[in-house]
């Protein structure tokens, strides 16, 4: 397993020195569900890797510095980043769409865009947002969708685009003329266009945006209902929870350079945990867990955080409570993997958002 | 999964992703590439799905339907305007060579509105609805960013750009054919049929009259293919379909008035509307060639160096939009 982030976050990975690609080449990026050992070179394992790829748009800065991303086979990986960090930019690159200034990247093992049309019939895409013929059906978008594609056999694309739809849940809606759509339908004939043909993998670009809560707890069902077929799933998203509640792997970009990649749990593990009391007598308390050692102390309004005691917690609360400190709750939360993005960026994660 | 070496129970759930699919283990599935269908391999004719996708697509728009009625409006216009003028027993165009080509002959014989009416539309409505279609091409795909979906799919954008570049092509000979066929209608309803004086005085029978009137329509479709070109390169340079179609319909306003200009005769022949009007030396007898052959010449120009242009512009192109 790759070590993560943990627990030596700070200055030095803020400034992009990043787990390097070459490393996951020797430590086998084990996709949780699906047993390998097959004497594979692991490195070739990755259905995405770049190496040092960047970006710099045409009189812009660098939208992309210097990226080194592996991807697990069988993954669902989760590309993190507040708005502008440069998950589309890095998005457009893998799928052929722009060059890179500088780096190489590969999809399915073959170098890209070089092997654009090789490699990119595997490949089901959504990137940012969809696009439709609006004076189309959304039918009749996806029988051009898949005309397109010239390893698309025109005997079954009748059948596949009924069954595209199908999956989505749009095939009462899919004799509308596509500009007729609500934006959440739209969103999921997006998808089912990149459902078109079994995928190797899905690029999902913020597949979420712009929908409500019902919306997207659909489409993250359908992730992870690909994901348990065993397409490797590629999602940006800026939101962490997202990412919290579908991916198996991550990875955090920020201001174009990507800061940590690894499995969730890793990840979140490697953001400290807190020790949280809730109490209303914040002074008191903050100051007998002083007098007991623990440090790192944060008065908050509803209580005291700290860094987790190496010995009991129970003793603490014992302590606390003799002290007449009308402990209301007391307990070590884990982190979620916002604590870890926060300690790695040493921000929030909505400033730039 | 009708492959004997079916893989080993570890890609069970691949292979349930992707029935298609054969790789035995992920060493064959590199040393083959990652096509698991390359043991069947998509047919070479599947490549012009797109083509008829494209066709279909074209002539299904409102847009496209509204030009072609546009088009097919100005011979009924052109051959009613001509039974109104001569109700009264004289001649059209009766001052003296005024108006399109061959009006003055339409009353004799409905036939000769057909090349009036390709005359009347060639310099400007024709060209117009070309720069409509050819500017749209990319340059609108790329404002319903629709483009970067054609080309993950993917596309390829040497077959994008051909398929939209015959679908052009295709518009080009319909928007003809439609002024051809309603001036045709619009001239045996109107007027009558029969034998016709060609431009040397010579008399020709109505068959051959017609065989030569169809001749005209391909020329004058030929002789749009470069404008076609043209509109097609704009259409690579902007992300905005109405900036592409304005640009091009301006270059072809522009271009036409130049083209009036005597001071600059001597850029006039590289002026793809230059040799536009020589369709009506297919009205001689016999037919004289030489400014056809410069005209459909010019536009062979026009495709390659514009054809170039388009295709070295779009396949390095970053699609961003
Ligand atoms: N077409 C473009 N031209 C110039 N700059 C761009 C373009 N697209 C994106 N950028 C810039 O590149 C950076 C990364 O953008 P993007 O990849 O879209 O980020 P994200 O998808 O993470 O929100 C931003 O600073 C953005 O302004
Ligand atoms: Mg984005």
């Amino acid at each position: 397993m790759e070590e993560l982030s943990a627990d030596e976050p700070g200055p030095a990975r803020a400034s992009g020195a990043v787990v390097p690609a070459g490393r996951t080449g020797s430590a086998r990026p084990e996709p949780a569900r699906e047993p390998g050992g097959t004497g594979a070179v692991p490195a070739e394992d990755a259905v995405i890797a770049t190496r040092a790829l960047s970006k710099r748009y045409r009189g812009g800065q660098l939208a992309v510095d210097g990226l080194d991303l592996t991807v697990p086979a069988g993954s669902v990986f989760g590309f993190l980043g507040p708005n502008g960090s440069g998950k589309t930019t890095t998005i457009r690159m893998l799928m052929g769409l722009i060059e890179p200034t500088s780096g190489t990247a590969s999809v399915l093992g073959r170098p890209m865009p070089r092997s654009a049309r090789a490699v990119l019939p595997h490949v089901g895409a959504l990137i940012e947002g969809p696009a439709l013929y609006g004076f189309l059906s959304g039918r009749d978008n996806l029988l051009r969708y898949d005309a397109a594609d010239p390893t698309a056999d025109p005997r079954t694309r009748r059948a596949r685009v009924g069954t595209a739809l199908d999956r989505v849940g749009l095939s009462a809606a899919a004799g509308k003329k596509a500009k007729a759509y609500s934006l959440g339908m739209k969103q999921r004939l997006g998808l089912a266009a990149a459902l078109l043909q079994p995928r190797r993998l899905l690029v999902l670009d913020e597949p979420t945006n712009g929908l409500d809560p019902q919306g997207m707890r659909e489409i993250r069902a359908l992730v992870r209902e690909l994901a348990s077929d065993g397409t490797t799933v590629f999602l940006s998203s800026h939101l962490l929870d997202e990412i919290e509640q579908v991916c198996t792997h991550a990875a955090v970009m920020a201001q174009g350079r990507l800061i940590v990649q690894g499995p969730v749990a890793d990840l979140a593990a490697g953001a400290r945990s807190r020790l949280v009391v809730t109490t209303p007598d914040t002074g008191d308390a903050a100051r007998i867990l002083k007098e007991q050692g623990v440090t790192d102390l944060v008065v908050t309004e509803t209580g005291v955080t700290a860094e987790p005691p190496d010995r009991e917690p129970a003793e603490l609360n014992a302590a606390l409570v003799t002290a007449g400190v009308r402990v209301r709750g007391f307990g070590i939360e884990r982190a979620s993997l916002e604590d870890a993005f926060v300690a790695l960026t040493g921000e929030g994660f909505d400033v730039a958002g | 999964m009708s492959r004997a070496e079916s893989p080993p129970k570890r890609d069970a759930k691949t292979e349930n992703a992707r029935p298609m699919a054969t790789p035995t283990d992920q060493g064959a599935a590199r040393k083959t590439g990652p096509d698991p269908r390359t043991g069947r391999g998509p047919s070479p004719l599947w490549t012009l799905g797109l083509f008829r996708d494209e066709l279909v697509t074209t002539f299904r728009r409102w847009r496209t339907i509204a030009l072609l009625g546009v088009l097919a409006a100005v011979p009924v216009l052109i051959g009613v305007a001509v039974k109104i003028e001569t109700r009264g027993g004289s001649s059209a165009g009766g001052g003296g060579g005024e108006g399109p080509a061959f009006i003055a002959q339409i009353t004799n014989n409905g036939l000769f509105l057909v090349f009036t009416g390709l005359a009347a539309t060639l310099p400007f409505f024709l060209p117009m609805a070309i720069g409509v279609i050819a500017g749209d091409a990319i340059a609108g795909e790329a404002n319903a960013g629709t483009l970067r979906y054609l080309l993950v799919a993917p596309a390829g954008r040497t077959r994008l750009l051909l398929t939209k570049y015959a679908t052009t092509m295709t518009f080009c000979l319909v928007a003809t054919l439609v002024v051809a066929v309603s001036a045709f209608a619009v001239g045996a309803l109107l007027f009558p049929l029969g034998e016709l004086t060609t431009i040397s005085g010579t008399r020709i029978g109505f068959a051959e009259g017609l065989g030569r009137a169809l001749l005209i329509a391909l020329v004058v479709a030929a002789s749009l293919t470069g404008v076609a070109a043209l509109g097609l390169f704009v259409s690579t340079l902007t992300n905005s379909g109405i900036a592409a179609m304005a640009t091009t319909v301006g270059l072809l306003i522009t271009v036409q008035i130049l083209d009036q200009i005597p001071q600059l005769h001597a850029l006039q022949p590289y002026f793809f509307s230059h040799y536009w009007l020589s369709f009506a030396d297919l009205m001689r007898d016999p037919v004289y060639w030489d400014g056809l052959v410069r005209d459909l010449g010019l536009q062979g120009l026009y495709v390659a160096v514009f054809g170039s242009a388009a295709w070295a512009r779009f396949t390095t192109k970053d699609i961003t939009a």
